[in-house]
């Protein structure tokens, strides 16, 4: 199951379906939010939330490693990095906003870019004051730059270089996309580039993406919409639109032939790596496959879990799951095997269980298992105010802030024939990647 | 507008914070609930909290065999059939294992978690742990200790505390692939009778649900056997090691090391506690550390650097804790110690103290958010033996501590000869 931050909390309950088997009904519910578009472009969204004392400010850009040059890949989040090294007006970002009691994060992925903080309501000001001016313009320190461009590096390297299998997606990325720029990853696809960037690189990419109008402001918390409106005129109003940037990426063209790599490294275990292409997440068959993956792997009752860690013994672990990302991602099957186990013979056992699904579907109750568990992930997953923030910004990014509120009734509808229907289609030999990552000793 | 100025802010510090009380009662068998009803949305957290920690075990790696066992199988129903019960429902029954405390936890959306009690019920009065369950869970927590062994981190992790606390301390104690392979059945069934079936147990509930929800625990919880009599929690002494500074290879090919520096440090009964938490936020607690601002930011020698005190019941330790750059590692404990050398000689400015401040208070009241997070402050003042007064003491001192009393206790604590060094390349 992938949830992007599907949000819930403080928001009334309505009947929505009722299940003809089990006559259950699910929850749904509406979170409130008011959206309006500043001249320079900028969309704001706010929602107010008046149980808790602290608010919540969000800036998303609509830039993600995607949008990178293949030669200059990593840039992205360098630049996430170096948003903190010091604005036009404002010497340090986070300074002021501990001072104001607040706290504060970021994070890119191959899609987007996201930025959020927290502070006591009563100081929000604060946060428009600081997020204001970095959109405006940044202080292109070379220090912060130098500095910024070692820290990344240690970055990759604990993350992606001195852990068993850290390269993992390096490799897989790189069979399973020959075209589209989800070949690397968010982090880079080497040291080189991140060691490479210039301050000239930094501007063009602040000035080419860092504007109003590819940008999504979300305000949430013990704040009032009328002040938050007069707050963003203030202080974002000013910020000239820039240009829209328009994504053109490069279309992955369907793979209709397996793809296998074999990699000998110093690890453990042999482990096991299948990849298949599926949807875009505004694809409606998104929502079945979705499902899929917490058919075969979404806890102790789940196929693959059962039938191969725990009777057959064939592995260690083992998942599926997707990353839930905007253009076609993947559905992937990874798990780590038994010593002694062959990889052929675990692979096998891996396709015989996806034939199973195919040729016999799922039962009523396997489907309702995995919609109530959709149900009640969704109730978890965003006790928080800073995640409601989040998701309000991730689903308007989508193209739609409203999506939050019809998510789960498209969970709900999915059913056993279109599940049966997105396991033929996604789990097709020919549209998979494997790779075998064995280990040397 | 001026771009240059901030705007006009109010001090966190001068916010009045509470911490929404619990309801307390007891089930028929004398079990303490610890109850918080509050959160819009309509879910509930149960947490089963039983006195089962590796603290008890006689040989290593049984408690956690055996809490994690816990839901893989009883009189009437297999491991499947167990996890097919909660997860139809959509409900999350988890467990962990601490090292007095051990947890079994559910989680639920209110309206089903009628359905699910029982089966938490037989998990705690008829769990039978066969053999080949264990087996399966040697096979596979062996797997995943040899992975982990290749990572300088967990390595690193694990060897720190068996030099501040020492190997036979439950708190230094670490598993070889040897241990796991030695535990036995017998032993997880024995320590179920011990300290689960006949053991002590609290439970905390929190979220949102009716106002007699204690019925229905004690209709599925009242009757058990336990907290008949209390468990006896053993002593153990602390042994540090002798030698203070140590360089291991782990990996030939390493790229970084993971460093870790720690000091033997007293519970939060301590008076100085409270005012060394605001000492340690300044040091190495969030991202506007001297640690961080100093060695990522300045320097560039990590991703990240904190500095934190254990979060144990019995004895503590102030630990430091970075992956850094192999060539700039002994820098970085080189600037780790210049770091404590200043908060020693030079008294600490207003308006960083102010800011340190304001930061920790606006943490809290960020943290006291939905009902999970609330009960989370309390479990903790209440498996540590404390009352409200910790809570409401803690923000006093936040407030109030002053900067003089800051550098007395970096005199007393921040003395390089009092802590261990490790790095693991």
């Amino acid at each position: 199951m992938f949830l992007t931050n599907l949000l819930f909390k403080h928001l009334e309950f309505i009947e929505l379906l009722k299940h003809n088997k089990t006559k259950q009904t699910y929850l749904c519910r509406m979170i409130h939010f008011e959206k309006f578009t500043l001249e320079n472009g900028l969309r704001v969204l706010v929602h107010e939330d008046k149980s808790t004392p602290m608010a919540v400010l969000n800036v998303l850009y609509d830039v993600g490693a995607r949008d990178e040059n293949p030669e200059k890949t990593g840039f992205a989040h360098l630049f996430e990095h170096l948003m903190f090294g010091g604005s036009i007006n404002i010497p340090s970002y986070d300074e002021p906003l501990q001072v104001a009691g607040g706290e504060n994060n970021a994070f890119t992925t191959n899609d987007l870019t996201n930025y959020y903080c927290q502070l006591p309501a009563e100081n929000i000001e604060t946060a428009f004051w600081l997020e204001s001016d970095r959109m405006l313009s940044l202080a292109f320190s070379k220090k912060s730059l130098e500095v910024q461009r070692k820290v990344v590096c240690e970055e990759f390297k604990e993350h992606y270089i001195n852990k068993p299998y850290g390269d993992v997606w390096h490799k897989m990325r790189q069979l399973t996309y020959t075209t589209h720029p989800y070949k690397w990853m968010t982090i880079g696809a080497s040291l080189k580039h991140v060691e490479d960037a210039t301050l000239e690189d930094v501007k063009a990419f602040f000035f080419k993406h860092y504007t109003p109008c590819n940008a999504i402001l979300v305000v949430a918390g013990n704040i009032d919409t009328a002040q938050i409106k007069l707050l963003a005129e203030k202080w974002f109003g000013p910020i000239p639109s820039g240009e829209k940037y328009q994504r053109d990426l490069p279309v992955e063209p369907k793979q209709i032939k397996p793809r296998h790599l074999e990699v000998k490294s110093n690890v453990p275990l042999d482990a096991l790596y299948k990849c298949w292409h599926m949807y875009p997440r505004m694809d409606n068959r998104y929502y079945a496959a979705d499902l899929i993956s917490d058919i075969l792997s979404g806890g102790g009752s789940s196929r693959l879990y059962q039938s191969l860690v725990k009777e057959k013994q064939l592995f260690s672990n083992l998942d599926c799951y997707h990353f839930g990302s905007t253009d076609a991602g993947l559905m992937t099957i990874e798990g780590k095997l038994v010593k002694g186990v062959d990889i052929k013979v675990a692979e096998q056992a891996v396709l015989e269980e996806l034939k199973k699904l195919q040729d016999e579907g799922i039962s009523p109750s396997e489907l309702e298992k995995v919609k109530n568990k959709a149900e009640s992930a969704m109730a978890f997953e965003d006790m928080s105010l800073m995640n409601r923030a989040s998701s309000i910004a991730m689903y308007e990014n989508l193209g739609d802030a409203d999506l939050i509120n019809t998510e789960l009734s498209k969970y709900q509808a999915v059913t056993a024939e279109e599940i049966a229907r997105e396991v033929r289609d996604i789990f097709d030999e020919n549209n998979c990647s494997t790779m075998y990552y064995l280990s040397d000793n | 507008m001026n771009r240059k100025h901030s705007p006009k802010i109010k001090d966190a510090v001068d916010y009045s914070l509470a911490l929404k009380p619990y309801e307390h009662y007891k089930l028929d068998n004398g079990i303490d609930v610890y109850s918080v009803n509050a959160g819009a949305q309509e879910v509930i957290q149960i947490e089963m909290v039983f006195y089962a920690g590796n603290s008890y075990e006689k040989k290593k790696g049984v408690a956690a065999a055996t809490n994690f066992l816990l839901k893989n199988g009883t009189k009437t129903r297999t491991a499947l059939q167990i996890n097919e019960a909660f997860e139809y429902y959509g409900g999350y029954c988890n467990r962990a294992c601490y090292n007095e405390t051990s947890v079994v936890s559910l989680h639920s959306l209110t309206k089903h978690v009628e359905k699910l009690l029982p089966i938490v019920q037989d998990m705690l009065v008829d769990s039978v742990f066969p053999e080949e369950e264990l087996s399966i869970y040697k096979q596979n927590s062996l797997q995943r200790l040899k992975v982990n062994l290749q990572k300088a981190e967990f390595v690193a992790t694990r060897l720190i505390d068996s030099y501040i606390y020492g190997e036979h301390h439950p708190y230094g104690v670490y598993t070889n692939p040897g241990d796991i392979e030695l535990i036995n059945i017998e032993e997880c069934r024995k320590f179920y009778e011990d300290y689960y079936l006949n053991g002590n147990c609290i439970i905390f509930v929190s979220g949102n649900f009716s106002a007699d929800f204690g019925k229905q625990l004690n209709q599925y919880f009242g009757q058990l056997n336990t907290n008949r009599k209390k468990v006896v929690t053993p002593t153990f002494n602390v042994k540090p090691s002798e030698e203070r500074k140590f360089r291991i290879q782990n990996d030939p090919n390493a790229v970084q090391g993971a460093i870790r520096i720690a000091m033997p440090f007293p519970n939060r009964h301590h008076p100085d506690f409270k005012k060394v938490m605001v000492l340690n936020t300044l040091y190495g607690g969030f991202f506007g550390s001297r640690l961080m601002s100093n060695i990522r930011e300045e320097k560039g020698y990590t991703y990240g650097i904190y500095s934190y005190i254990q979060n144990h019941i019995g004895e503590s330790a102030w630990m430091i804790s970075t992956e850094a750059g192999k060539d700039v590692s002994e820098a970085t404990i080189e600037e780790i110690y210049i770091e404590m050398k200043k908060l020693r000689e030079e008294k600490i400015e207003d308006d960083e103290l102010l800011l340190v401040r304001n930061y920790m208070i606006g943490g809290i009241l960020g943290e006291l958010d939905g009902p999970f997070q609330i009960m989370a402050k309390w479990k903790n003042i209440i498996l540590n033996e404390m009352d409200e007064s910790y809570f409401y003491d803690s923000i006093n001192e936040i407030k109030s501590v002053t900067a003089d009393q800051l550098m007395e206790l970096s005199n007393k604590y921040l003395q390089p000869e009092n802590f261990r060094e490790l790095v693991v390349y």
